[in-house]
């Protein structure tokens, strides 16, 4: 089963593996520095459980949690 | 000279500062053709003849969003002289894919390192000169917050825009460097050599929407075909996120050249402490519940109400309104004159005006909240409850405005960065109950109600039903589901709101709404008071002192018995729900005149008795639920206009607006006959078909967008 960055807890580091989905919504995050091999961070969750904020390239990006289970990780 | 530079950047880098810097007073606000994104254009101080064109913050010229499509045209047709790339150096890669594709374009590009301050103190060491000698193009360090090295980025700017251009240096890096240079030369005579490398690019990303794309013939297309496929298929990717990676592959090569950080792990700056409690699982629900409660006890209850029922009452009646029409009827001036002057123009002003005082000190706090960085958080904090019925986060602060009046809720929409939640929340803002339909609650509680403490909650909570009802369907729209950019955002670093930017905007949003929404409704005051000051007798047209003879009552008698199956299908409530969009509170003083009071209490007291006799519980209901649900007032009609930018947009809002309050009622009042009394008439039918229709409007299923179904 796939792990995606929705499924990563709070505090822990992931490793981008790949990311799924096609067209615009793919492109936007990779644009945003979500590409393979990027490390990134889970800083912290919304108060209602969603968006999730992570850390990426030196800044913090938050992103819905739908958006974020397009992107697959090897967790650490 | 005439130099025109353009200044580019991601959201949150500083720009405004920056622009305002640059521009001083000499700016000149607008909007961007047909959609709702500010225009902002002015003079270089201490140049003459050099314009700067603000560009909208973009991640990205990739043509998803509407700010980076006007982004990439103006840049691509206008060619200004040269572009300042605003570059926010504590979030260096990220900005720097922004900066990798404007220096393809073939326009001089200064970059300029915004915040170098920030990152000193933190330690990191950036390479400017190195970033230079990579990007092609000079590099500036500069603190658009402190006033820092922006004299000298002009003069750059400047420089470069009347210097020579030069071929655009590499910022790709990988096999897909090698597809776009086999593309290149395959452009060879096509294209100028200045833009071979853009060209090659958007063509290899199947790029249609560029303009001046080269018109290559059927062998040519092919070719490349078979070029993009092969490399898709070897990288086992599509050839956009392939150029995607490749853009970072070179920029992380770069960074690594160029910049030094001074330690790993995580970082914890003030702005995170501060978050820890703003965006805490306890605390961040009622911290935000404590700040729009200020917000809103300020701007309406306290400070805002005051200037506005000042500027109503005292300045424009007591001060200007009954001395002029004292004055002109002491002069013998023809009664239509004064009426159109004291009753229509002024009185039409001052319900303009009325509005600034109110507007300006909500815009004033609105302001600050977004300099400091709050409102980014207010999105983060609020989006999973919005994001379900199509609104953003960040549409909560114009509903809760909207609770007190519409027209500064709407015009707090401009928070909002996507422009499709943005229009969704202008459309259903006004379906809040504001406190000008207060009054219409307030009589129709005690005249039929027994004065019931629950037609005031039940109201609110109808208008609650009707934004999240709106929003599901709307949704699932073509029109509304066109934006398919994910939602991302930052929480950007808090800083101190600087008073010059705040006062600015605030000054120039309310400025834009007198121009713009002012002329609606100078305009249909007007037009109103003479529909209901004018009358025919014997043929002629002559001022009528009963407004019962007017136009207007005219106009009402023959519209309402469209208002018949909605089960209020006097001419008297024909008339009211008219004089209700000038401003709602007109409806109470309306039924006081039609029913032969001059004046009445505010919640229409003395003619309780005449409602109950004309109303049952069921009708009552009905009207409520119309004149809360349909068009606004005018002001806010106006408002409207000003923040949709585009008249087909406005006219869908009012349409449909219009059309969701007629279904309502109807439905409400057919379906409650039935229920109550077995009553089944075509009209039942009617009823029954727009509920199952409004039913299945909410529940259909979502399409699916990019191979994800649209949630809800």
């Amino acid at each position: 089963m796939m792990k995606s960055l929705d499924q990563a807890p709070v505090g822990s580091y992931a490793s981008i593996v790949r990311l799924h989905g096609r067209g615009a919504t793919k492109r936007r995050l990779m644009e945003m520095g979500l590409t393979r091999g990027e490390q990134v961070y889970v800083r912290k969750v919304a108060p209602l459980g969603d968006p999730v904020e992570i850390t990426v390239r030196g800044y913090e990006l938050s992103l819905r949690k739908a958006d974020a289970a397009m992107v697959e990780i090897a967790g650490s | 000279m005439s130099v025109t530079i353009a200044l580019a950047g991601n959201p949150n880098s500083g720009k405004t500062t920056l622009f305002n810097q640059l521009t001083g007073a000499n700016q000149y606000v607008g909007n961007w053709p047909g959609v709702t994104i500010e225009k902002k254009e002015g003079r270089a101080r201490g140049y003459s003849g050099v314009t700067l064109q603000d560009l909208p913050g973009v991640y990205s010229l990739s043509p998803y969003t509407p700010e980076e499509i006007i982004t990439r045209d103006y840049l691509l047709r206008e060619r200004p002289d040269a572009i300042i790339n605003l570059v926010d150096a504590t979030n260096l890669e990220r900005n720097l894919y922004l900066t990798s594709q404007l220096i393809e374009l073939g326009i001089p590009v200064v970059v300029a390192l915004n915040m170098m301050d920030l990152v000193k103190k933190s330690g990191d060491v950036i390479d400017s000169a190195a970033l230079s000698q990579a990007l092609g193009c000079p590099v500036m360090e500069i603190s658009a917050l402190r006033n820092q090295g922006i004299e000298d980025l002009l003069k750059q700017a400047v420089q470069s825009a009347q210097g020579a251009r030069t071929a655009p240096p590499n910022t790709l890096s990988g096999p897909a460097l090698q597809a776009v240079m086999d593309i290149e030369r395959m452009l060879e005579g096509l294209v100028e050599p200045a833009m071979r490398r853009f060209m090659a690019i958007k063509l290899f990303e199947r790029d249609r929407r560029v303009a001046g794309l080269p018109a290559l013939d059927e062998a040519q297309r092919a070719a490349l075909e078979q070029l993009i496929h092969g490399f898709e298929e070897q990288l086992e990717d599509d050839s956009e996120s392939i150029i995607t990676a490749a853009r970072y592959e070179w920029i992380g090569e770069l960074s690594a050249r160029a910049v030094r950080r001074a330690r790993t792990g995580q970082r914890h700056s003030l702005s995170d402490r501060i978050d820890r409690v703003v965006t805490n699982r306890v605390l961040a629900l009622p911290i935000f519940g404590l700040v729009m409660f200020l917000l809103y006890y300020i701007s309406v209850t306290t400070v805002g109400t005051l200037l506005t029922d000042f500027t109503n009452d005292t300045l424009f009646s007591e001060w200007i309104a009954s001395p002029l029409r004292a004055a002109m009827e002491g002069a013998q001036v023809s009664p239509v004159l004064v009426g159109l002057t004291v009753d229509g123009i002024i009185s039409g002003v001052g319900a303009v005006l009325g509005f600034v005082p109110q507007m300006l000190v909500l815009f004033i706090l609105l302001g600050i909240l977004e300099e400091v960085g709050y409102l980014a958080r207010v999105a983060f904090i609020m989006d999973r409850v919005f994001r379900r019925f199509g609104l953003s986060g960040k549409s909560f602060i114009p509903m809760l405005i909207g609770s007190g009046c519409s027209v500064p809720g709407i015009m707090a929409s401009r928070t909002i960065e996507q422009e499709r939640d943005r229009r969704m929340t202008i459309i259903t803002t006004s379906f809040i109950p504001c406190s000008a339909k207060m009054p219409i609650i307030a009589m129709f509680a005690g005249a039929i109600y027994g004065n019931s403490g629950w037609v005031a909650a039940l109201a609110y909570l109808a208008g609650v039903a009707a934004v999240v009802v709106s929003g599901v369907i709307l949704k699932k729209t073509r029109r509304f589901m066109g934006d398919p950019a994910p939602f991302v955002m930052e929480l950007p670093a808090y800083h101190l709101p600087r008073p010059a930017n705040v006062l600015r905007a605030a000054w120039e949003r309310g400025w834009s709404f007198i121009k713009r929404a002012g002329s609606v409704i100078l305009l249909s005051s007007v037009a109103l008071w003479f529909l209901q000051a004018f009358g025919l007798e014997d043929g002629r047209l002559v001022m009528v002192e009963d407004n019962n003879t007017s136009i207007l009552a005219a106009i009402g008698r023959l519209v309402a018995p469209l208002f018949a199956p909605l089960g209020f299908g006097g001419w008297k409530h024909a008339v009211a729900t008219f004089t209700g969009l000038i401003a709602k509170e007109n409806v109470v003083n309306t039924y006081g005149v039609l029913y032969g009071f001059a004046e009445v209490a505010e919640d229409g007291l003395e003619i309780w008795s005449r409602l109950a006799a004309d109303f049952t519980g069921l009708s009552a209901a009905s009207f409520i639920l119309f004149n809360l649900l349909c068009v606004p007032c005018f002001a806010a009609v106006g408002a409207i206009k000003r923040e949709m930018n585009s008249a087909r947009w406005t006219g869908f809002a009012l349409t449909y607006q219009s059309a969701l309050a007629y279904a309502v009622s109807l439905v409400i009042y057919q379906l409650g006959l039935l229920l109550t009394a077995g009553t089944f008439t075509p009209w039942t039918v009617l009823a029954l078909v727009l509920a199952a229709g409004l039913l299945y409007l909410m529940f259909r299923p979502g399409r699916r967008l990019n191979g994800i179904a649209a949630p809800v």
